[in-house]
């Protein structure tokens, strides 16, 4: 049995851990990251499954990486580059299909060829998605203060906190009717919230998607609307909302931070999977590997959802009876599947013609709002949707690194898929039919679908959660709905990255500001170490 | 009468402009030496963007091309330029700079070595009329040849994959300042690979009559490469990125400035390494050793700037708020994900390393926001690929 010691030991190798693994390695400080894969990189990842074809198995697009952690951690020396791309489109079963681009006037067309009305009624949803993304913009970096603490720190927080929503200031006088707009869109349906705008099926369809996606929540659930909220607060060099693809696969974004981290001389341990985290007094100290290592370190920090942390690695009698109870009623439910798909082809599409940017883009199968509703019905019941909202791209139309030449990869997301499925559960066989059943659907809007198949990787919630360690297989580490956001994520009173355990600590997507590929929980995860450290840092993030 | 001299048509169209002009979706064009080129064709992002993920075409026929031919071609350009060019050889190429007998910068460009009594020099700006009278006495016929050469810039990761894809042979192996006589699809062509970038690139050279055949060449794969026309915006980026001048957007060149004080030395401009005073005479020699033992007051410096509003023209200051200089070029960098930008520090900040201050303008809904910025002076070669030297190129 081998023994070393760390200043920090950080459990779980993806984007978050490494994030914070990169920040505490610059401020100095001996760092391991222990991940149970062979790989790091957790949902950010690419691998080679399929000879030839690179997959961005998890995660398939970039918008919230945050900017400053990009430029901190040099990752652009580090070989990760992210490739904008042009406009997106909805397919519709009558042989049209709705499309935004980039250009702006291109776009007023394209929708006014449903409704004239919500071509310009997509300026003012535009510009007010627009104004409550720089609300919350400023809470991301944020440290959520707890509302219910005297402590200066809190108190200042809660008054920064306030600031963002009264303060005349740059983000134009926010006043009392942004306060009531804010708090209505942070609560409301996504269907209800479009519905205020828009006339139009199709357009409503289209937006809803961003609403959906990785959220066990259907378009007529209150808090759907923050959820398309959180797919729009990222940016691509300052075009807020936009996403691209990151070059060589989401993968290049873990694979430049690891590079990032072992500049700094921080090390990572794959092939370790974490058994135990070792606690006396009521701190943590250690933690105990699969095959039998401890590795000692003064700090301990899972990239694990809260979960998978409290309910497999750190022993019940450690914990309060209360927290313990509010991890186990944490809402973590899978509602997301994602077929990887090699092609020798491009599809050809019966509605959109070949050339237009709208087919390079991300491309929506789904006709209405009720149809979308009527999805998440039928995961309620157990059961992938009849007929699955599909948001699906090519990268390799992009990014010459993701095929051969000539050949195409494509990532395929769907909602919605349950995690416990009916009638006995998930099998290898069920698996497959699943697979067969979207397959189905996007060939049907295709004339060569069908024929170019070459290889598809097909994962339900069960894989994400026994490859990645997400609880359920649910993409953010936890919904994202008000009572899970802000000082009440994960649980409320331990928001700020700390647990019961002292010198225990979290960093994962279960974090304020929750998930997606963003970082930011890693990085404000990194800066309250160090507070406690009473180390500084000189960087953008921090 | 010459057929391009009409008053109802002010700019010449070079030989690409039939492409060229269907491309330009926002038929927004550039003045370049009496030339329309794209500004932007259809996004600057995405030109950008094929120049950092695929490859971008650059149509850089206004470039001025001077054919230097004569038995004492090589000791003309080394009276004419800094640098030590006496042993070029053929085949290569080298990068250059010439100055005003004051050690003034005019111009920068290049010089391919043909023969050794055969020279041409690619330049941004008019030179013929300082070129000839430096070579008075010289054993040399100079010419102007700008309008017998089309030529296009291929600059990206894939313009390797891409020329040989199209089967020109051995250019994975031809070297950085290299150049060569190749075929695209059955077209002759010189190809150097030098550019603008700071990327893996070449510079393709053809007869304008085989202009339209070499351009729709290098779109030929754009089914499975995305390959673009890039315009002058996206071409500005890269250039910073790469941490390249330009003359008269980050010095006045010393034959157009009216104010003596605009003109710059290559001490000033960080191109030191570009003189070689060991050499015989230059023009600017004589200058330019009294330069070198004297005090710089001021430099043109990389700047890694605080946030992400871009500092074009800003004014630079010091931790008391005293100016002491200013931004000539500044850009977010996409692919750095920085704030980047050169700029005229003092004596006192020229190190790699000193903090000053750039003062923002940054234009928001009609009003204009102040934004106090540090910065960092660093290396003006922001961007720096391994991709740029490699051999064999990649493929």
């Amino acid at each position: 049995m081998s023994k070393s010691i760390y200043d920090v030991a950080i459990i779980g190798g993806g984007h978050n851990g490494l994030t914070t693994a990169c920040y505490l390695a610059k401020a100095g400080l001996k760092v391991v990251v222990i991940e149970k894969q062979s790989y790091v990189g957790g949902a950010a990842v690419s691998r080679e499954i399929h000879p030839g074809w690179t997959y961005s198995n998890c995660s398939y697009v970039c918008s919230l990486l945050r900017p400053e952690i990009f430029r901190d951690l040099e990752l652009s020396k580090y070989g990760l580059q992210i490739i904008p791309y042009e406009g997106s489109a909805s397919m519709l079963d009558d042989g049209r299909y709705y499309a935004h681009y980039n250009d702006h006037d291109l776009t007023y067309r394209s929708i006014a060829q449903f409704s004239k009305k919500d071509a310009e009624a997509y300026d003012r949803f535009g510009k007010d998605v627009m104004r409550q993304c720089k609300i919350i913009k400023p809470l991301l970096k944020m440290t959520p203060p707890d509302p219910t603490s005297f402590a200066p720190k809190d108190i200042m927080g809660l008054l920064d906190f306030a600031k963002f929503f009264a303060a005349k200031d740059e983000l134009g006088g926010l006043g009392e009717k942004e306060i009531y707009d804010t708090i209505r869109f942070w609560t409301m349906s996504v269907r209800d919230y479009l519905e205020e705008y828009f006339e139009s099926d199709i357009v409503k369809a289209h937006l809803a998607g961003s609403a959906i996606i990785g959220t066990a929540l259907g378009p007529y659930s209150p808090g759907s609307a923050y959820v398309l909220l959180h797919h729009y607060m990222g940016e691509v060099d300052g075009t807020v909302g936009a996403w691209g693809y990151s070059r060589g696969g989401m993968g290049s974004i873990t694979k430049a931070m690891a590079a990032s981290l072992k500049a700094s001389d921080g090390e990572i341990k794959a092939g370790s999977p974490v058994t135990e985290i070792l606690i006396k007094n009521n701190k943590s100290y250690g933690i105990v590997l699969e095959n039998g290592d401890e590795i000692y370190a003064n700090k301990i920090v899972s990239n694990l959802d809260v979960k998978r942390t409290f309910l497999k690695v750190v022993e019940k009698k450690e914990l309060p009876e209360d927290f313990y109870n509010a991890v186990k009623n944490f809402k973590i439910r899978g509602s997301s599947g994602k077929l990887n798909i090699a092609l020798d082809d491009l599809p050809i599409w019966k509605s959109i013609p070949e050339g237009d940017p709208a087919g390079t883009g991300d491309l929506h199968i789904t006709q209405s709002i009720e149809e979308m509703e009527g999805a998440y019905d039928d995961w309620k019941d157990c059961r992938w949707s009849s007929l699955p909202y599909v948001d699906m791209c090519i990268p390799s139309i992009n990014d010459p690194t993701m095929a051969p030449q000539g050949k195409h990869y494509m990532s395929v997301f769907v909602q919605y898929v349950p995690y416990n499925l009916a009638n006995g559960g998930w099998t290898e066989d069920k698996k497959l039919e699943f697979g067969e059943h979207v397959m189905n659907r996007i060939g049907s809007y295709s004339t060569n679908f069908n024929d170019i198949i070459n290889h598809a990787e097909i994962r339900t919630p069960k894989e994400l959660e026994q490859e990645v360690g997400l609880t359920e297989g649910n993409i953010f580490q936890g919904e994202l709905t008000m009572d899970q956001l802000m000082f009440n994520r994960p649980i409320p009173g331990y928001a700020q990255y700390k647990t019961p355990i002292k010198n225990l600590y979290m960093c994962g997507s279960s974090t304020h500001p929750g998930g997606g590929v963003m970082g930011a929980p890693g990085a404000n995860a990194a800066r309250e170490i160090l507070i406690d450290l009473r180390k500084q840092i000189n960087t953008h993030y921090i | 009468m010459n057929k391009n001299l009409s008053y109802k048509k002010p700019l010449l169209e070079t030989p690409f402009h039939e492409r060229t002009l269907e491309a330009c979706y926002n038929n927004d064009w550039y003045r370049w030496a009496g030339y329309k080129i794209a500004k932007e064709y259809s996004s600057t992002e995405l030109e950008y963007t094929s120049m950092r993920n695929t490859a971008g075409v650059i149509d850089i026929t206004p470039m001025h091309k001077y054919d230097i031919k004569g038995v004492q071609a090589r000791e003309f350009v080394n009276k004419l330029v800094t640098r030590d060019v006496s042993k070029i050889q053929p085949n290569q190429i080298m990068y250059i700079i010439w100055c005003n007998e004051d050690g003034n910068v005019i111009d920068d460009g290049t010089v391919f070595c043909l023969k050794e009594d055969h020279l041409k020099i690619m330049c941004a700006e008019r030179n013929l009329n300082w070129f000839t009278d430096t070579a008075t006495g010289f054993n040399v016929k100079i010419q102007d040849i700008t309008e017998t050469i089309a030529a296009l810039a291929f600059q990206g990761p894939l313009s390797c994959k891409i020329l040989n894809l199209l089967k020109v042979t051995d250019i994975e192996n031809l070297q950085p300042f290299k150049f060569g006589n190749y075929k695209i699809n059955k077209s002759d062509v010189l190809i150097s690979r030098t550019g603008f970038s700071g990327d893996l690139g070449y510079e393709i050279w053809c007869n304008p009559a085989d202009a339209l055949n070499v351009w729709d060449s290098l779109f030929k794969f754009n089914r499975d490469y995305k390959v673009l026309p890039a315009g002058m915006n996206s071409l500005d980026m890269v250039r910073i990125e790469a941490g390249f001048i330009q003359p008269n957007a980050d010095f006045m060149s010393a034959e157009q400035a009216l104010r003596t004080n605009r003109m710059k030395n290559p001490y000033e401009l960080g191109l030191s390494w570009l003189v070689n005073l060991e050499k015989n005479y230059f023009t600017g020699k004589k200058a330019l050793k009294k330069i070198k033992n004297s005090k710089l007051n001021k430099k043109l410096v990389g700047l890694d700037i605080q946030g992400d509003k871009p500092a074009n023209g800003s004014v630079l200051y010091d931790s008391n708020k005293k100016e002491i200089g200013i931004v000539t070029a500044a850009i977010w960098s996409p692919t750095l994900k920085s704030n980047i930008a050169m700029g005229y520090v003092d004596s006192n900040h020229m190190k790699l390393g000193s903090k000053v201050y750039a003062e923002i303008y940054h234009p928001e809904e009609l009003e204009y926001k102040k934004i106090w910025a540090e910065c960092e002076v660093v290396k003006k070669q922001f961007f720096n690929n391994n991709r740029k030297n490699a051999i064999p190129a990649y493929i």
